[in-house]
């Protein structure tokens, strides 16, 4: 059995996987809930200054894919619309309940020291494990000059940063968000500023679908939407990039990053601490099942970890960063071809339409009917992946990798790049 | 003692019985199967099909929510798609030949999905087809089943005066009168033919029968060209003695009657039933008997499962509805005493390929036997096409020996199946439109 138990910025919990600030983490009775389930740690919903905000119906937009509900998520909802002293309060009572979760508090005021100095003062006093400062949420509060606002200007998140890491003992996350054209802008200014962490991907800036009956962008309040910010699965592959140009970056090392985006199961968790997280924080996939996903999640990734030998996530823990090169620096002498098994081929021939006409025409077909026959054109297949991708049999197309004798020679070397370094 | 009464069951048990037996896809289950479909490359699915429905075409619409573009690509090759969606013994058709059968996964359900659509068009509203002007030209169809109105509908469609003649009272053919009720319920086959009629210019005439209330040689005189979609309206007999014994009915004409009973409970229906056949009328009159309320229903076929003519799905579906089927038994003969009491039979086996007795026999009691050993073709009587292997002869568009006269459906060679009884009467149409335009 691996050791799942975590530490992040000298945070302990009992298994990596946090609930992100959001509405599964508003309340004690969620929060409570969520414990009892078996979660490490939560970040608890942005606190504001009073009075709470006031939120809107509809609040939540989906993208369904093939039927698949959920498969990306977005909403309009702010930070939390409950009284400050209620959310202290019950943070407070939560953390003296459960000492051994991880209990953070995500944070949102002005940029001017007095309200920052205030609140943590307050959060401190709950005996809450550290904060999160909400630089990322794109919707609403960022039109009031905090959130996402704060989070692309990388002066503002090494200003209030430095001033959080003044103020408070508690160890300091910078929440980042995505919507920004270099992640690494505002992950080094978090850095400067002196935080111990940083989490992302914050949610991105989204229109999930337009409601053509009514010409409204959804979710539609009233006849009206407005952009807001979409996370769960469908963003998974941005996140995993995001936080993976900061665990690569020397700038930014020593600096502990939560990965967040679209993480629903022990796998996408393995993904994000191979590529630098140290821990994740999960949102969309509670939300559409309820807290008891993080069963499969613990008993998942330990099932994965005894089958690798992995004692415990210090043991892949960036493992895939090294892997993780420019363009150039991949091997252009590295050739693949595709194999069709025919034994497990179903003859469907999407293989074959797809790289006629799409690709390279490299998949001829024979024969009629059930005697229909798909093979690869050595001489015209480039490797691509493009038949194995949209094949419907699991490893009926696989990628074999031809032993050309030819060493590795990335673009930097190579003969037909006009800029290539002259051969000695 | 012979027990034969009506009424064995409540109403709401008939209804029950006799309700739709399949349960149909909401939006989002249809969208969840439809999202199975791989949308292969020159689809099987759609040679599997003797219309040639564009299956994956219709399965990506209705999962991209163009349900009423799906109902108009099944449409357009097949105006029955909505009962053959119903009917279609799709297991061996679409479905059997769609690549997702094999270990662990499941066909698509093309047949439920076709209905889904098929039912998404508005019953009510405007017909989906336009007609051209009118050509001037007139065709008489002969018989209202589903290759004369396919025919009809085609030629409507072309701007041609359709004259339908029916020997029934009502059109369908063997939708309204002989596929087991529970498979096309709720007057689904008259609502059908309303839809198809829509399109204008066709005039059914009602039990008009052809040798009866019509001739052919007058159609050829009055019409540019004549369809005959005349089906098989003989019944084969049994040829073994005792047949002609009270309670030893056809099982057609059993179902046609219970298709035309306004109240299933007032059917007599036998505690104890022998059906002899092995096709698919054998198992909808075996399953309709038990869901009358029969105790005790024996399916017997002469040779194995292989050779019955009901499909595997069908066979299975015979015997979840409680009937017991028993193989290579041929009928010897009928016993009664005015009322039949029991049938017996000859146990036979294979011998080079030929049915030969074992030397024993077999008697099993009942109060009714139902005839189910085939249905076959009525030759015109007079100057009628040529006919070979007791079907009308006609070339791959449908034309008979007569340059006038085209034929297809059941009363010409080919599977006796709805879905290419519609094929059947397309081609023709297509073949007499040419024939009419003069190109």
């Amino acid at each position: 059995m691996a050791d799942l138990r975590s530490d992040i910025a000298g945070i302990k919990s009992p298994n990596p996987f946090w609930l992100a600030s959001a509405p599964p983490t508003d309340k004690a009775y969620n929060v409570e809930r969520a414990f009892k389930a078996g979660w490490g740690g939560v970040v608890w919903k942005t606190l504001g200054e009073d009075p709470p905000i006031v939120n809107t119906t509809s609040r939540y937009g989906a993208v369904s894919l093939n039927g698949q509900r959920i498969a990306g998520f977005n909403n309009i909802e702010l930070i939390t619309d409950r009284p400050l002293d209620v959310n202290l309060r019950e943070i407070k009572q939560i953390k003296r309940d459960w000492p051994d979760r991880a209990v953070l508090v995500s944070l949102m005021v002005p940029c001017e020291e007095a309200p920052w100095r205030k609140i943590l003062a307050a959060v401190e006093d709950t005996g809450a494990d550290g904060v999160e400062l909400n630089f990322g949420c794109p919707h609403g509060m960022s039109e009031r000059g905090m959130g996402s606002a704060v989070g692309q200007v990388p002066e503002y998140v090494e200003m209030v940063t430095r001033w959080c890491k003044a103020m408070t003992r508690m160890p300091v996350f910078v929440k980042l968000t995505p919507n920004v054209t270099n992640i690494l802008a505002p992950a080094r200014a978090a850095k400067l500023g002196g935080a111990d962490a940083v989490s992302l991907i914050n949610t991105i800036n989204s229109i999930v679908a337009v409601d053509l009956d009514n010409m409204a962008p959804m979710p539609t309040v009233d006849g009206k939407g407005s952009h807001g910010g979409y996370c769960g699965p469908a963003v998974k592959p941005i996140a995993l990039h995001l936080v993976a140009e900061i665990a690569k970056d020397p700038e930014c090392a020593g600096m502990a990053i939560s990965g967040i985006g679209g993480i629903e199961t022990w796998r996408d968790a393995a993904e994000f601490i191979s590529l630098g997280a140290d821990n994740v924080q999960v949102c969309t996939g509670a939300m559409h099942y309820g807290f008891k996903i993080v069963d499969d999640m613990i008993d998942g990734l330990n099932n994965w970890m005894d089958g690798k030998g992995h004692n415990n996530a210090a043991d892949f823990h960036r493992a895939a960063v090294p892997n993780l090169v420019a363009w150039q620096d991949l091997n252009i002498n590295h050739e693949l071809v595709a194999r069709i098994d025919q034994d497990k081929c179903i003859k469907c021939g999407l293989c074959h339409i797809a790289c006629e006409d799409t690709a390279h025409q490299a998949i001829s077909v024979s024969g009629n009917g059930s005697n229909r026959r798909f093979e690869t054109i050595d001489a015209e297949c480039v490797g691509c992946n493009l038949c194995a991708h949209v094949c419907p049999v699991e490893d009926c197309i696989t990628m074999e990798a031809v032993d050309n004798g030819k060493p590795y020679l990335n673009w930097a070397q190579d003969p037909r790049n006009p800029n290539a370094a002259a051969a000695e | 003692m012979v027990d034969i009464q009506a009424g064995r069951l409540s109403a709401a048990e008939l209804a029950e019985n006799f309700a739709d037996v399949h349960r149909p896809f909401d939006h989002g289950g249809a969208v969840v199967e439809a999202n199975r479909c791989y949308f292969c490359y020159d689809a099987p699915c759609i040679n599997a099909c003797p219309t040639g429905i564009d299956v994956p075409g219709f399965i990506r619409a209705i999962a991209t929510g163009n349900v009423s573009g799906a109902a108009m690509t099944i449409l357009k090759e097949n105006i029955f798609g909505g009962s053959c969606a119903r009917v279609c013994p799709t297991e061996i058709l679409c479905q059997g030949d769609c690549v997702r059968n094999g270990p662990g996964d499941r066909a698509v359900e093309i047949g439920l999905l076709q209905r889904h659509a098929t039912d998404h068009l508005d019953a009510d509203g405007p017909h989906p087809f336009d007609r051209v002007p009118d050509s001037g030209k007139s065709v008489a169809v002969v018989g209202a089943g589903p290759a004369g109105l396919t025919c009809a509908h085609a030629l409507a469609r072309n701007g041609h005066k359709v004259t339908i003649f029916e020997g029934r009272p009502k059109p369908g053919g063997l939708n309204e009168y002989g596929i087991a009720a529970y498979k096309l319920p709720d007057d689904f086959a008259q609502r059908e033919v309303a839809f198809i009629t829509a399109i204008g210019g066709i005039d059914i005439q009602n039990s008009k029968a052809l040798g009866r209330d019509i001739t052919l040689d007058q159609l050829r005189l009055d019409y540019d060209a004549v369809f005959l979609g005349l089906g098989q309206a003989g019944v084969r007999d049994l040829g073994v003695p005792g047949s002609d014994l009270e309670g030893v009915d056809s099982a057609v004409d059993y179902i046609a009657e219970l298709r035309q009973a306004d109240d299933l409970g007032a059917l007599a229906v036998g505690a104890n039933i022998v059906v002899i056949g092995g096709g698919n009328t054998a198992v909808d009159i075996a399953v309709q008997s038990k869901r009358l309320g029969a105790n005790d229903v024996t399916l017997v076929y002469r040779r194995g499962p292989e050779q019955m003519g009901a499909t595997q799905h069908e066979q299975d579906f015979a015997q979840t509805n409680g009937v017991r089927i028993k193989h290579w038994l041929r009928p010897l003969q009928l016993e009664g005493d005015g009322n039949v009491k029991a049938a017996v039979f000859a146990g036979v086996h294979l011998e080079g390929g030929a049915l030969v007795d074992t030397g024993e026999e077999q008697s099993i009691p009942c109060d009714m036997v139902f005839k189910a050993v085939g249905q076959a073709f009525v030759p015109l009587a007079g100057e009628g096409p040529a006919v070979s292997g007791g079907r009308i002869t006609v070339d791959d568009v449908g034309q008979t020996s007569l340059p006038d006269v085209w034929a297809g459906g059941d009363c010409v060679a080919g599977e006796d199946l709805t879905v290419q009884a519609v094929q059947d009467g397309k081609l023709a149409a297509g073949a007499i439109h040419r024939c009419l335009v003069g190109s």
